[in-house]
């Protein structure tokens, strides 16, 4: 009895006042009624989706599966969307990274336009996206011409789906750092510079080593979007077998083609990604909180 | 706090040399080659403390690794394409299957004829979108698209090819054909047997949208002509039944293979107004034992049109294989694939051969009924058309 009372002060005692408090005490019904719903949709609209792309891949046996995935087109398709993630990545992390430092340690004109900019791939539609560089690239658009003298193609070829990628991944590493950066303030680089420390040196060792969790995030998500882009992609595509296909667009003309074990084999691959985007994700989480708290420094 | 206190005690140098560090990596992203960026991170850092910064630099190593093996594999894949001569066919969105087939066995042929190998490359969509993807500069070689109207656009915009293209191979340029059927579910609860039976209340109906779909056009005609064919039939009854066909009209999809997904994958309707190739697609691909083919008792001849991009083979210097690639279509091996794909040949051996797949109906032509496409287009499907006129009013 007595070691009850015991165990449950202990339990009361490991919580904190905020969670002791009446306002945070619903009854069992009421908490439980919240936590089903939230795992029951959880596991519909999340869980569920997820195993049935593994489940509709591998229904006609691993054979298909592989068969489906080192098709030359299928394998095309990866190297071209690894090519456009490889080049849109580093692009947005360099110009996210100046972006956000610019923005959040420094005031200047045009400040909240800049923002405005980089927010706008956002709210464009991926499609708009796509024909902006139709309208502008284009045999009928402003510089067609000249480009078709010049024997350059862009659109419907891998530089206008590596263009478009860029366009619809640009916001994504400078939206992760600059909230952090403005949160961090600029105490830490006037005492560098206050300590004799040059303006790169400020950056490499202040700036950069401060917001390097926040930057491996924005990447890994920037990354997850490159590799999975459709709409924007879609447009300047053009859909060339073997040649002008991504990922997303192969899952797509796969499945029009009625070759469901397929379509769901190369979707299975593009879910792997996303998985190991969200590890290497909860990974840097980890990390950053460790680096956080004191015990561990 | 941490970073400056390790970072720029009294001892660490004052001025390093950055320059050098900083001009490797712009050309370095130029590149694309991430690696050596993060690389210089790295050993930037690492520099200045190194056990601070030992786990930091234990990732940027693993991902600058992945990153480098991506960027490997994608250098690969720009230097593996070795055939001599490719050809581009911009083509619709039933036609997958078939060119699939006939582009094998036009490289052989070719092989046998000209000695080059030839690789046949293929884009597939809406035929509308596919012609407007042609003009934006898409570079085919050869379009083989869903109606004349759609090859006649590359005419009118950017003139890539001569105003008399129809007139360069045999048939009006359409080396096979094919009509318009109703695809029912097993055992047609429907009862649905002809045009007016669409019309009925309490049927749904699934087409494309003739505005985007070249296969929806037909449709939309076929469903017109025969109206005009009935007993004491005129423009305005046949008006009035296609209004009261939309009106069963729940979903237009923009093409159509996504008609076909709907109906069949979606479960959506109770009857396809679809391509009869498509339509034999569909039930041989999805088992026979969920849908059956209603062929209705009179439909449209739809001639599904073919034609060298002048402006694109000048440039590449195709033009003789693209040339031969169309007039391979009407030999007997290219005849005998299409038949075999359910397009109606236009050769009669190769007709009788596969006569027996197609049930007898009784097909009208768009130039016998609406003077032809140009006319069509106009009264019909430009804007503010009937088209536009129905649909708008049919709530």
């Amino acid at each position: 009895m007595a070691d009850q009372a015991l165990a449950h002060d202990r339990r009361q005692a490991s919580l904190s006042k905020f969670e002791r408090h009446f306002a945070t005490r619903d009854g069992a019904l009421v908490r439980g009624l919240v936590i089903a719903t939230g795992v029951s949709f959880f596991l519909l609209f999340i869980v569920l989706p997820l195993i049935a792309v593994f489940v509709e891949a591998f229904r006609r046996g691993a054979g298909v599966y592989f068969a489906a995935i080192m098709d030359a087109d299928a394998l095309s398709a990866m190297r071209l969307t690894l090519l456009a993630a490889a080049i849109a990545v580093p692009l947005n992390l360099v110009f996210g990274l100046a972006a956000s430092w610019a923005i959040a340690k420094f005031e200047f004109r045009g400040k909240s336009l800049l923002l405005t900019l980089i927010d706008l791939p956002f709210s464009v539609s991926p499609v708009v996206a796509g024909l902006i560089y139709v309208l502008v690239f284009g045999a009928q658009g402003w510089f067609g011409t000249w480009l078709i003298d010049h024997d350059i193609k862009i659109i419907f070829a891998v530089p206008g789906i590596v263009l478009a990628t860029i366009f619809v991944t640009f916001p994504f590493v400078a939206r992760e750092l600059i909230p952090l950066m403005q949160a961090q303030g600029r105490d830490e680089e006037e005492a560098a510079i206050t300590l004799g420390a040059s303006g790169l040196q400020t950056f490499w060792r202040v700036t950069l080593p401060n917001v390097k969790w926040a930057l491996l995030y924005g990447v890994s998500l920037c990354n997850a979007r490159a590799m999975g882009e459709f709409g924007a992609v879609s447009v300047v595509s053009g859909h060339i077998r073997g040649e002008t296909n991504t990922m997303p667009l192969h899952v797509e003309i796969l499945y029009n083609e009625y070759q469901f074990a397929a379509a769901f084999a190369v979707a299975s691959l593009l879910a792997m990604l996303a998985l190991v985007t969200l590890a290497i994700k909860t990974y840097i989480e980890w990390r950053a909180s460790r680096q956080l708290s004191p015990e561990t420094t | 706090m941490r970073a400056v206190a390790l970072g720029f005690g009294p001892t660490a140098p004052a001025n390093e040399p950055h320059g050098g560090p900083t001009t490797f990596i712009s050309s370095a992203v130029l590149l694309g080659s991430s690696h050596d960026v993060l690389e210089i991170v790295s050993d930037q850092v690492l520099a200045s403390d190194e056990e601070f910064f030992m786990s930091h630099t234990r990732i940027t190593r693993r991902s600058a690794l992945a990153l480098g093996v991506s960027v490997g594999l994608a250098g690969l894949s720009i230097a593996a394409s070795a055939a001599d001569i490719t050809l581009l066919n911009v083509s619709y969105d039933p036609t997958r299957e078939f060119y699939q087939d006939y582009n094998a066995a036009f490289a052989k042929h070719w092989k046998t004829v000209g000695g080059d190998n030839v690789t046949i490359k293929q884009s597939h969509g809406g035929s509308g979108k596919q012609a407007r993807a042609v003009i934006d500069g898409l570079e085919a070689d050869v379009v083989t698209l869903a109606l004349a109207g759609d090859v006649d656009q590359l005419h009118k915009n950017g003139g890539l090819i001569p105003a008399d293209w129809s007139k360069r191979n045999a048939d009006n340029s359409a080396p096979y054909t094919s009509t318009i059927v109703f695809l029912v579910r097993k055992g047609n609860p429907k009862g649905i047997k002809d045009w007016s039976d669409l019309a009925k209340d309490g049927v749904d109906v699934v087409t494309p949208n003739p505005k985007t779909s070249g296969g929806a056009r037909w449709n939309y005609l076929a469903a017109w002509g025969y109206a005009l064919k009935q007993d004491g039939g005129n423009d305005e009854k046949a008006k009035d039944l296609v209004t009261r066909i939309y009106k069963n009209t729940k979903v237009l999809d923009s093409g159509a293979r996504g008609a076909l997904t709907t109906f069949t994958e979606r479960a959506i309707g109770d009857v396809l107004i679809s391509w009869e190739n498509e339509a034999y697609l569909a039930a041989n691909e999805l088992g026979a034992d969920k849908f059956e083919i209603v062929t209705p008792s009179v439909s449209i001849l739809a001639e599904p049109s073919v034609s060298i991009v002048d402006k694109v083979v000048d440039k590449r210097g195709t033009r003789k294989v693209a040339e031969e690639y169309l007039k391979y279509l009407y030999s007997d091996e290219g005849q005998d694939l299409a038949g075999k794909h359910h397009y109606r040949p236009r050769d009669a051996k190769a007709a009788e051969k596969y006569k027996a797949q197609f049930s007898d109906v009784k097909l009208f032509t768009i130039d016998d009924v609406f003077g032809g496409w140009a006319k069509a287009t106009d009264i019909h499907f430009k804007e503010g058309g009937i088209f536009d006129q129905i649909y708008t009013s049919r709530s």
